[in-house]
């Protein structure tokens, strides 16, 4: 038999996350701060909007951008929250997740050979979706001493004639860090310098803990070289939903709808009637859980400083990134100790880039009171170590 | 804005100490401590009560709403009739409200019998009282924002990217 495999995929490693995942799920009674999802539920009203859609029998396909009304409500919030213009008909699609529209934008913009640049620790999923698209990834490491924030410098050092996109994952996962304004205007005059566009992934931005959240669109000229992704995971807690949305010029999102028109056809509509709901009635809920996710933040550092682990201070997300350097140990063999010895589960920083080597992801979308029997635990462990 | 943080996070566990909820509200312990001793004085913070779901426990309780309609004398307003009825320990919370009645009374006692005497004896015998209506409460689904069931639990995967 003839190999039935493209030579591609089995090249591709399989995300790092999933070997620990493993050994997480032998152990029943384990607390694992290892979610990268909300613990809240959904808004009930979003719920009850989905349920009467339902009722209504709104079971058919929508347009292949999403529902018009969605779109007009994603451009109504992108203004009011960001006072940019999008163009519903034409600048806006709805996609499953956010992670497809990070796909699509990579495979209508990306010729083989073309350099991505990946800014990491980061989300598992940019290096995988770079190489389908036929893309070449180029790391850029960032450094805890930059509290993880992307240089001018550093983004100056790797552009080379084939760099074609930057990936910008802000606010990040796995570390928690953020761009300001200044840190954005440095890197957008790099961008416009060298003529790079610019994905930028702002899934987590309603979690931001500083007082202005600015993004990469609205500064001057970004717009126009921009795909902004965002979605409904992790503002409104509706991560099992499946559904994002991708704002960025006619000239790109054009392409990406044709992608997505052949492969996906639409977002799954009783999701969509769901969002509508949400991104219309539901500040309010993003507020309570974000003042929740903020006290648990402060609450980690806190508890951090209290038995010496090194942490710099996270501005968005729901993940704190600490140190473990001055124990000896690998982030892996961090991880599983830790594990082994206390039951809880915490992520190995190298599942998100290399350069996360002596850093262990801790997820706060766990209640105050969960974090509390963890933290013991961890100051026990911690103190065993010493 | 910090009164309200204060008041939002110790409305959901008042055991919440002062030096946790100057860490999770980003100020300092003695700021807490000196705002909370303020609102206490002021009558903002009225008291620090648990949420007992007294069907668990094996002692006899039985909750009735009681409608009241009352009649006012000339000169006479409802605060006096309702601090008559709310003087009595039995009588758990008053309301004046708008609408077909005049006061909501919620009473407590061990048994329907001890609740319905209460009513007939010392409520429906007030002068100013026109009429009641008892509704026994048979089971409490949620109260003060909090669902007396058992929490569920959580069946995120332990792992996520």
């Amino acid at each position: 038999m003839r190999d039935p495999l493209n030579k591609t995929v089995p090249g591709i490693k399989p995300s790092g996350i999933r070997k620990f995942f493993d050994l997480v799920s032998e152990m029943k009674d384990a607390i694992s701060l290892g979610v990268g999802e909300p613990d809240f539920d959904t808004p009930w009203h979003v719920r009850d909007e989905a349920i009467y859609s339902l009722e209504k029998g709104r079971t058919f396909y929508t347009s292949n951008a999403g529902l018009m009304e969605l779109r007009d409500e994603i451009a109504a919030y992108i203004k009011r929250k960001l006072s940019v213009s999008y163009e519903p008909s034409k600048e806006i699609m709805v996609t499953v997740g956010g992670s497809e529209g990070i796909d699509l934008a990579l495979r209508a913009m990306l010729d083989p050979g073309d350099e991505v640049l990946i800014p990491q620790p980061c989300y598992v999923s940019y290096e995988p979706c770079t190489i389908l698209a036929g893309g070449v990834p180029v790391y850029i490491n960032l450094k805890a001493e930059n509290e993880f924030r992307l240089t001018a410098a550093e983004l100056e050092a790797v552009i080379t004639d084939r760099t074609k996109i930057l990936i910008l994952p802000f606010p990040n996962n796995p570390t928690g860090a953020v761009m300001e304004k200044k840190d954005l205007e440095e890197i957008a005059k790099v961008i416009e310098k060298h003529d790079i566009f610019v994905i930028t992934d702002e899934i987590y931005c309603e979690l931001y803990y500083k007082d202005e959240y600015t993004s990469i669109i609205q500064l001057p000229g970004m717009r126009e070289r921009t795909v902004y992704i965002n979605g409904f995971s992790k503002a409104y807690a509706m991560t099992g939903w499946r559904l994002g949305y991708v704002c960025a010029p006619e000239l790109i999102l054009k392409q990406m709808l044709k992608i997505h028109q052949f492969a996906i056809m639409c977002a799954p509509t009783t999701s969509q009637y769901a969002a509508v709901d949400a991104i219309k009635n539901g500040d309010e809920d993003v507020k309570l859980m974000r003042s929740a996710y903020d006290q648990r933040r402060r609450f980690l550092l806190d508890a951090f400083k209290n038995m010496g682990l090194e942490c710099f201070e996270p501005f968005g997300a729901f993940y704190v990134f600490p140190s473990v350097k001055q124990f000896g140990l690998t982030s892996e063999e961090f991880a599983g100790k830790f594990l082994e010895a206390e039951k809880v589960a915490v992520v190995p920083g190298t599942a998100f880039g290399e350069c996360g080597e002596g850093y262990v992801r801790i997820s706060y979308a766990y209640s105050i009171e969960k974090l509390k029997t963890a933290m013991g635990r961890l100051e026990h462990f911690i103190k065993n170590m010493k | 804005m910090l009164r309200e943080d204060i008041l939002t996070t110790i409305e959901k566990n008042s055991r919440v100490d002062v030096h946790e909820l100057a860490v999770r509200l980003g100020s300092e312990d003695d700021v807490i401590a000196s705002e909370m001793e303020k609102m206490e004085e002021e009558g903002v913070i009225c008291g620090y009560h648990t949420m007992i779901d007294w069907d668990k426990t094996g002692v006899d309780k039985v909750t009735a709403l009681i409608e009241v309609r009352v009649t006012l004398q000339r000169g006479q307003g409802f605060d006096g009739i309702a601090e008559r009825i709310y003087k009595y320990p039995e009588v758990k919370s008053v309301y004046l409200i708008s609408g077909g009645y005049d006061l909501l009374v919620t009473i407590e006692g061990r048994s329907i019998k001890e609740v319905s005497s209460f009513v007939h004896t010392k409520l429906s015998t007030m002068e100013n009282v026109l009429s009641t209506s008892t509704h026994f409460i048979l089971k409490t689904y949620k109260d003060h924002g909090t669902i007396m069931t058992k929490p569920e639990e959580d069946e995120r995967q332990m792992i996520t990217p």
